[in-house]
């Protein structure tokens, strides 16, 4: 039974930080068709922030800085970077995948390429007994920043006139422009707030990994775009439980079957949920951009 | 003159949709955009929004607008439903409604609601589950919110059932008394009951201009340039 539990706790948290990740990336791509191959490359500098600054500064500080440069990364790359290529989906793509490579580079460049121990506060370095099985602290932390993430996003997205925008345009951008809305300032928006949580994500990856590397954030990527096809684009109540069903899924194929196998497992997911649901409407608009 | 458009070319996929369209649009009344179908009015109508790239001069209300993104020229007060109605279909009809809201107009629902009652009782209802011509309330409604100089209109009628379209045609007469309309149509009847002036289109080029009725009058030039009979 405890081993049950701490496997399931670990799945969770490990779910809770694909969504952290494919939240924005869904997001990003729901309303403005971008693949955002950079993402990763945000989440690995809010994990080098926050590493570079735990010790120096309150670890709530250091995540909340990890937020900030993620969000005004993302602010920037829109801005600079995609919004002169709109008209030019493949530029585009290249554009991220090139920074999605180059940001990491860099970080191994200044930092090098071996893994980096965190050192997370005491508080998220010990254990709480759960039915019988001793869970580290930091998967709660991890699912508890989750659900408010959740929360947070589904009021952003239900309660405010920029959520009724993102709505909108993820149905019909033209029309949203067509109605007399700038939908460039939702792009930015939703660019910063898709690049704080890759910030956040970032920052509670290092503990929960226990350290941080410049390919962590790409590594992590991968999964974070299987649980955006599972969950849908657009869909945070999908992608949070696509998240938390591939987080599970791996931990318990990694114990249960082989280690390692776990990876392959989340792809059989995302097989099986292709075969049994189609080619959805938003994995379509994703082949057609790649086509 | 509200609209003035000077030589507009339209060039998509390769081919050139709009060959130099050159028409103005009342300060009052109903201007019809006729043609036969795929002689370029929606294209006509996109050009004017800035939804597709053109070449050429539009004029909105004495100032140029061509230059300008969509968003700024709806801002100026330009009303717009287009042909598909781009209804939201995933948001309730009240969200539609709010999305449309421009900041420093005011917010004319009482106007809205006394035109389309139903719009209020079914302000929660997501608006893909409406009928054909309950959306049609929902795109028509949004541009008599604001205050708006011109309501754009792309075949309001189309695939909807007798009834409704009478009711459509009373809502729009009624829009035509408060703001000028350039309403795309292919139901001529309707025309002859709005329209003052017309512009007919063949192959993305004006071939006539003119007062409706006397273009209506005439069943040669109607079947020849819009390929039916007098309107009944």
């Amino acid at each position: 039974m405890s081993t049950l539990v701490l496997l399931a706790l670990t799945g969770l948290g490990l779910g809770a930080l694909y969504f952290l990740i494919a939240s924005g990336l869904s997001l990003i791509f729901g309303l403005m068709d971008v693949l955002n191959f950079a993402h990763g490359a945000l989440v690995t500098a809010g994990a080098y922030t926050a590493w570079r600054l735990t010790g120096r500064l309150p670890f709530v500080l250091a995540v909340a800085a990890a937020i900030a440069v993620g969000a005004v990364l993302a602010a920037v790359v829109e801005t600079v970077l995609i919004r002169p290529l709109y008209e030019r989906p493949k530029d585009q793509i290249l554009v991220t995948v090139g920074l999605g490579l180059a940001l990491p580079a860099l970080v191994q460049g200044i930092w090098g390429a071996d893994a980096r121990q965190v050192r997370a506060p005491k508080q998220l370095t010990g254990t709480v007994g759960l039915l019988g099985a001793r869970v580290p602290t930091d998967r709660f932390v991890l699912v508890a920043a989750a659900v408010v993430v959740l929360v947070a996003l589904k009021l952003f997205l239900a309660r405010t006139r920029y959520g009724l925008i993102v709505r909108a345009g993820v149905e019909d951008r033209a029309m949203v422009t067509a109605l007399g809305i700038d939908v460039r300032r939702a792009f930015t928006l939703v660019f910063a707030v898709g690049g704080a949580l890759a910030g956040l994500a970032g920052a509670l990856g290092g503990v929960y990994f226990g350290s941080v590397s410049p390919n962590q954030g790409t590594s992590l990527l991968v999964f974070g775009f299987v649980v955006v096809v599972i969950g849908g684009l657009g869909r945070i109540d999908g992608v949070a439980l696509a998240a938390a069903a591939v987080g599970l899924v791996q931990q318990f194929t990694n114990y249960y079957a082989a280690s390692g196998l776990g990876d392959l497992a989340a792809v059989a997911i995302l097989a099986g949920v292709l075969l049994v649901r189609g080619n959805g409407e938003g994995l379509q608009r994703l082949i057609r951009r790649t086509a | 003159m509200i609209l003035e458009l000077d030589d507009v070319r339209v060039a998509l996929g390769g081919s050139q949709i709009l060959q130099g369209v050159s028409f103005t649009v009342a300060p009052t009344g109903v201007t019809a955009l006729l043609g036969r179908n795929g002689v370029g009015k929606t294209t006509t109508v996109k050009a004017i929004l800035g939804l597709v790239p053109r070449t050429g001069t539009i004029r909105f209300d004495g100032a140029g607008v061509h230059r300008l993104r969509t968003h700024e020229i709806v801002r100026r007060g330009i009303g717009y439903a287009p042909e598909d109605r781009g209804v939201f279909a995933k948001l309730t009809v009240a969200e539609n409604l709010a999305l449309a809201e421009r900041r420093g107009s005011r917010h004319a629902y009482d106007l809205v609601y006394e035109l389309f009652p139903e719009l209020k009782t079914r302000g929660a209802q997501a608006a893909g589950t409406l009928s054909g011509g309950q959306q049609q309330m929902v795109a028509i409604g949004r541009t008599l919110l604001n205050d708006n100089r011109l309501v754009v209109v792309d075949e309001p009628t189309k695939g909807l059932a007798p009834k409704v379209v009478t009711e459509v045609a009373e809502v729009l007469e009624r829009a035509a008394e408060r703001v000028p309309l350039l309403l795309v149509e292919q139901n001529l009847a309707l025309v002859k009951r709005l329209a003052g002036d017309g512009v007919v289109l063949a192959a993305g080029r004006v071939v006539h201009r003119g007062p409706v009725p006397d273009l209506l009058a005439d069943a040669e030039l109607t079947r020849e340039l819009l390929g039916v009979g007098k309107a009944r």
